[in-house]
């Protein structure tokens, strides 16, 4: 059985060898062309002229394309088609793709998108939350608005009160691979892409749309991403198009990649956001009632905007019930790159408003922060409610009719409304948008990790250490994560899955996940193995091919086991019962009486080889091939109304952090991280365990060293790793423990697994506060240090006045 | 010494994983990295960021002087004639057993989506051969963004246990074997060929190390020309002890400034270890450093404290300076055409020298604020004080109202606050994506607090704290 094994990667032979191969190392046939983009130097602008002479005479140019040649500007937008592939008329952020240079290589294409001479009328360009609501630039007609009780009565009527502004900085997803496409053009105008994407059927989406083909004349093709994090669900798009246009113009094979500069310039980040709160609550700290107003800048486009602000607002409880509260969400459109999905989807963003909240109760009551955080938690589990679960129900509800032009494969399609039912059992605690949680481990969880981490005696030890060190200052906070799984866009929970077993016994794997770093294909490969009851390793994985399994949702949402491995294991799993009905009326026994284990077949007392089975069947003409199709039962969700049932189950999770701050300089450092990770019953605890240290570590980066800077004309300066700064090595916390809370998922998951990829990402807020803590430290607790995010040294040393009154 | 046709790199010959190469007509400016890619399809070294910053790219290249690790996106090929470039793709045994450390990042989950990864093996596999132990250090120029470092680091400390396989030497006997006189761009073999050649091209770039000049091609997209290249000239590389002083070449690498200084100015030696990466420590050189007259550069403000003279040389002509006079103006320093830094001579010893380094990120980032103080005092008196910054102004300058301020006064507390206050006449940063002026400002002065409770024995530094 190879479920549950703590195997390495599979292909971790290939990466330490330099064998694997990413788009950018395919090689391509003769005469390839190499695209790069001109972009735009100001950040709003009507475009009044445009000299592209030198472009086009610059050595090694084959083609120069701006908005005057095309009749119809394809678009690259995953949800509201306001994304031209290049300008057309005018510009809407410092960066923004305005020509199309095809040269004969990577570097001459680079060296001729900078000789362009594009001149612009410059608009009032809006950059700030400040300057969006002034002119009410925003997607939406007007803020979203989800309530439960009357917060504004619970905050009035409450013992204790705080209120504050908190400002959250955006975040540079880093993928070490940039973004990376190439089309390859076909027989009879038939386009085959690679791209470095996490969201295949998108691209062939897009760039049939440019081309004016059925999606069926475009096939899509990733082995591998050199990591996505949320990077590559929709900002692969203008390459692969612009690739593929190029193709089809020259007859070609076109690649193209953005050098590291201009991926910056150009894609899209993590919200950033402005987060108002004011809270009303008991002496113990119990929130009575809460308000949120969040105040994204989501740049100049939808992309997917709508649904991660939807997602912060669905994760602005956290682990907390929130007996009355009301959240205003304004998505702002600002002259800047078009925000993103960043790992967590917006969730990140709404949780750590939540925890400064509990941050600032703790510090106005004087209390332990800890303490009101469990004060605030959900009710445990109850484990017969959860028996009493039943089997899968609701499928999801049917779309409401959409032209064709939508990406209905995209999760910023949105619109359609699932259905309205609510779950009956008024008993349980609910969340904001009203969905009873069932299986809160939070508490226990929390328990847990409190022992294991020695938190009290630490806490204890820090303030003795604190009273004795006049200028280094040392921190510590627990914060927990409660992450909501499934896509909140109901009908993109499906998968779909193709095995072949070959008549050696060879076993071909295919589904629409893509590997990106995070073990997906590997996870697959041993659900699939366990089914034939083989190891993992006789189980060939292959590239992600929109030829092979159609219509797939982004892998992203942290959904990518739980959906493929479903939908690999039905497939698995019809291929075994044909082989064990064949076998067993061989045998002339009944078929649920044939074992597949150890690789090998057993029935009737007689035991064969897997392949000598594989070999009869095929023989005996039976079908050894299978797609599998899985979809999310249960789900159900208003998103207008912010009703439902939105998420299948939740992943916990929590992390101790102790930082020491410099009083002099605000220099940081992590020393300590102590992590307990609910993954349900994992399905491989060493992918699972790097994909929580490594999400800690960039949950960590976001909210201290990684700070985006636009300077006032709207311009990136931070635009290469040089000025932008995620962790390195040394950035991790020296003493790193991470525990798996190894129960098993209440909910029919693969396996019995929780998805791993996104929660632990939110981790990393215990670092934030444990730096609030150390600041706190510095003062005599009348002042709440309110330290923005990311806590660069800069802004801690500004706390550190603040709680000091020195302003 | 001949000299070939400028707009090509003549012909420049060293061994590729073990295989011996001869390279004609390339640019001069082809990058290793380019060239490994596009003309000899060993995709395993990847372009991360193009600008050494990300260390993708890293290669191990081995001369006389051992193996190093370098970035392979700002290393020009004229640079590698006569040495022996290892990449991923000769890692591996030539049976193609896995090294030690590639098998230990296999066993202990080292890779993720695997995009740095070829790049982390080389750091590593160079570090085991020099059995150094100081993983952080040793991958600080290594980006990772999957893994959060954890499980690369266990890969490492488990690899440390393993002997060095035999195929990992074999570049060393390549080297000394290798024929290194062959032509190249313009490549001088001395400092006395260099001052020539340049006083008859004074319009030409002189490359070092290219780390810098590294980006003025790769993100800059300029075409220089002509070039030198600098490496070849041994003598410009030597550090050497002329009694109470070092005189230390303008082509020392950082690496090798910093071995040099760890015994003789310890806090120097910090404050380098947190220069760039290993991979840009490795190639660039403390001339380069100076010469380019960055207003951030992390030599200067150490060297202008110890009170260090610069060495100009333009043909025969010698001529020498305080370093802090050679900066004039924001990127304008008193050289002359055809004049070029030679060597930097410092203090043999000053113990009450310290460095601080204010950054974003304690690694391999740019200084937001360099501090590097340096103050006598004798019977209780400050009797001097050299107070030098980076990041401060539009070059890296002393605070002479701080210094005056000090200078004279009992060692105290108090003394340091008036400098602290000084600074203000002394300096009106800016504020740019690194820090703020006002930030800049504070910090610096807080810096001279820190010092004076360093000399007095208290613990200042995040760094020195454990859980």
């Amino acid at each position: 059985m190879s479920l549950g094994k703590p195997l390495p990667h599979d292909a971790a032979p290939l990466h330490v060898t330099g064998q694997a191969r990413y788009v950018d190392d395919i090689p391509l046939p003769v005469g390839a062309l190499h695209l790069a983009f001109g972009l735009s130097g100001v950040a709003h602008g009507e475009i009044t002229a445009m000299d592209l002479s030198a472009v086009r005479a610059a050595p090694g140019v084959v083609a120069v394309l701006s908005a005057e040649d095309f009749a119809q500007m394809p678009d690259c937008s995953p949800s509201a088609q306001d994304e031209p592939l290049l300008a057309v008329g005018r510009v809407h952020y410092l960066g923004q793709p305005v020509f199309l240079v095809v040269a004969e290589s990577h570097l001459a294409a680079r060296k001729a998108a900078a000789l362009g001479k594009v001149q612009y009328r410059a608009l009032p360009a809006i950059l700030t939350v400040d300057e969006a609501l002034a002119a009410n630039s925003r997607f939406e007609a007007g803020p979203v608005v989800w309530a439960k009780g009357d917060a504004a009565q619970a905050i009035a009527g409450a013992a204790h009160r705080v209120e504050g502004r908190f400002e959250v900085g955006g975040q540079e997803h880093f993928y070490l691979e940039g973004q990376v496409a190439a089309a390859l053009p076909q027989e009879g105008g038939d386009m085959v892409i690679h791209s470095s994407t996490q969201h295949p059927t998108e691209i062939q989406h897009k760039v049939a749309h440019a081309l004016h083909l059925p999606m069926s004349a475009v096939r899509v093709e990733v082995r591998r991403m050199g990591g996505g994090f949320g990077g590559k669900e929709s900002q692969g798009n203008a390459l692969a198009i612009a690739c593929a246009v190029a193709a089809a113009r020259t007859g070609l094979p076109c690649k193209m990649r953005y050098d590291r500069d201009d991926d910056m310039m150009i894609t899209g980040k993590r919200h950033d956001l402005r987060i108002l709160y004011r809270a009303g609550f008991d002496a113990e700290g119990r929130l009575e009632g809460v308000e949120f107003t969040h105040l994204f800048r989501c740049g100049w486009s939808q992309d997917l905007s709508l649904p991660v602000a939807d997602r912060a607002m669905l994760h602005a409880d956290n682990a907390y019930h929130l007996p009355a509260v009301r959240i205003e969400s304004h998505r702002l459109k600002t002259n800047t790159q078009s925000a993103t999905a960043f790992r967590g989807f917006g969730g990140p963003q709404g949780m750590v408003g939540i925890e400064r909240v509990m941050d600032h109760i703790a510090h106005a009551l004087g209390r332990d922060p800890l303490a009101v955080r469990r004060a605030n938690f959900y009710r445990p589990m109850v484990e017969a409610r959860a028996a009493a679960a039943g089997p899968a129900a609701g499928r999801p509800a049917p779309g409401v009719a959409v032209p064709d032009t939508v990406d209905l494969s995209s999760r910023g399609a949105g619109g359609g409304a699932g259905s309205h039912q609510l779950p009956p059992d008024a008993a349980q605690q609910t969340t904001p948008y009203h969905m009873p949680v069932e299986d809160f481990i939070g508490a226990e969880l929390v328990a847990e990790l409190e022992r294991s981490a020695d938190y009290a005696a630490r806490r204890a030890a820090i303030a003795d250490w604190n009273a004795k060190s006049p200028i280094l200052k040392r921190g510590i906070a627990l914060t927990p994560v409660k992450f909501g799984i499934s896509f909140t866009l109901t009908h993109l929970n499906q998968a779909g899955a193709l095995v072949h077993v070959y008549q050696d016994g060879s076993v071909h794997l295919n589904h629409g996940g893509t590997e990106m770093g995070q073990g997906l294909f590997q996870k697959v490969a041993q659900v699939t193995a366990g089914v034939f009851g083989l190891t993992a390793d006789a189980v060939k994985i292959t590239a992600t091919d929109t030829g092979k399994v159609p219509n797939t949702s982004a892998t992203a949402a942290s959904s990518g086991s739980d959906l493929n491995g479903m939908a690999a294991r039905a497939a698995a799993e019809t291929i075994r019962d044909r082989m064990a009905a064949f076998i067993a009326e061989k045998h002339q026994v009944p078929a649920d009486s044939v074992r597949f284990a150890d690789g090998v077949v057993k029935v009737a007392g007689e035991t064969y080889g897997f392949a000598r089975v594989a070999e009869w069947a095929y023989q005996a003409r039976v079908s050894l091939s299978s797609t599998g199709f899985y979809a999310t039962p249960k789900i159900t969700w208003d998103r207008m109304r912010g009703q439902g049932r939105p998420f299948l189950y939740f992943a916990y999770g929590a992390a101790v952090t102790e930082v020491v701050i410099d009083t002099l300089t605000g220099e940081n450092r992590i020393l300590r991280a102590d992590i307990v990770h609910d993954t349900g019953a994992s399905l491989n605890p060493a992918l699972d365990i790097g994909q929580i240290e490594g999400a800690y570590v960039q949950g960590a980066g976001w909210l201290t060293t990684e700070e985006l800077v636009w300077d006032k004309a709207g311009m990136l300066r931070t635009h290469a790793p040089s000025t932008y700064k995620i962790p390195a090595c040394s950035d991790r916390p020296r003493v790193f423990n991470v525990a798996l809370w190894g129960r098993a998922n209440r909910e029919d998951t693969v396996g019995r697994s929780k998805a791993v990829g996104e929660p632990p990402f939110m981790l990393g807020i215990s670092a934030l506060f444990a730096l609030s803590d150390a600041v706190a430290a510095c003062g005599d607790g009348s002042v709440y240090p309110a330290l923005d995010a990311p806590a660069t040294a800069e802004r801690v040393l500004a706390a550190v006045k603040r709680v000091r009154g020195h302003v | 010494m001949s000299v070939s046709d400028m707009s090509t790199s003549g012909e420049v010959s060293f061994t590729l994983n073990g295989v011996p190469m001869r390279v004609s007509g390339a640019s001069p400016l082809r990058t290793l990295l380019d060239w490994l890619r596009e003309d000899r399809g060993l995709a395993g070294t990847k372009e991360g960021c193009n600008e050494g910053d990300c260390g993708a790219c890293t290669v191990m290249v081995t001369d006389q002087d051992g193996a190093r690790a370098l970035n392979a996106c700002i290393l020009f090929l004229p640079q590698l004639q006569g040495k022996a470039v290892r990449t991923v793709e000769g890692m591996a045994g030539p049976e193609g057993q896995l090294h030690p450390v590639q098998a230990a990042m296999v066993a202990h989950h080292g890779s993720q989506c695997g995009f740095c990864t070829p790049g982390f093996v080389v750091s590593m596999a160079v570090a085991h051969l020099d059995g150094r132990r100081d993983h952080d250090e040793v991958l600080a120029g290594n980006l990772c963004r999957c893994t959060g470092y954890a499980p690369i680091i266990r890969a490492a400390e488990a690899a440390a246990a393993e002997p060095v396989p035999d195929w990992m030497t074999q570049d060393r006997h390549a080297v000394a074997a290798a024929d290194s006189g062959t032509a190249a761009a313009f490549r001088p073999a001395s400092s006395d060929a260099l001052a020539e050649w340049y006083l008859q091209h004074p319009d030409a770039t002189l490359i070092a190390g290219a780390t810098d000049v590294g980006l003025w091609v790769t993100k800059g997209l300029r075409a220089l020309s002509p070039v030198a290249f600098l490496n070849g000239a041994a003598d410009m590389a030597r550090i050497d002890v002329q009694g109470e002083r070092l005189r230390i070449g303008a082509g020392v690498t950082i690496s090798a400034l910093l071995q040099a200084m760890q015994p003789r100015h310890p806090s120097f030696a910090d404050l380098l270890r947190r220069y760039a990466s290993v991979q840009v420590r490795n190639a660039a050189t403390i001339g380069g450093n100076i010469a380019n007259g960055s207003p951030i550069g992390d030599g200067p403000p150490a060297l202008i404290a110890l009170g260090a003279v610069l060495h100009l040389r333009r043909g025969s002509e010698r001529r020498e300076m305080p370093l802090e006079r050679f900066f004039l103006d924001y990127r304008k320093q008193d050289r002359r055409p055809g004049e070029f830094v030679e060597a930097v001579t410092i203090p043999a010893d000053a113990p009450a020298l310290r460095c601080y380094k204010l950054s974003k990120r304690f690694d391999q980032d740019i200084s937001a604020v360099c501090g590097c103080f340096n103050v006598t005092v004798e019977a209780g008196r400050i009797t001097a004080a050299r107070l030098a910054y980076g990041g401060m102004a539009g070059i890296p300058a002393r605070a002479a109202a701080a210094e005056a301020a000090l200078t004279g006064q009992p060692w105290g507390l108090a003394a340091f606050q008036a400098a602290q206050a000084a600074l203000a006449v002394d300096f009106t940063p800016l504020s740019d994506m690194r820090a703020s002026a006002e930030y800049r400002l504070e910090a610096a002065g807080n810096l001279l607090l820190r010092y004076f409770h360093d000399i007095g024995g208290a613990p200042v530094s995040v760094l020195e704290v454990s859980a």
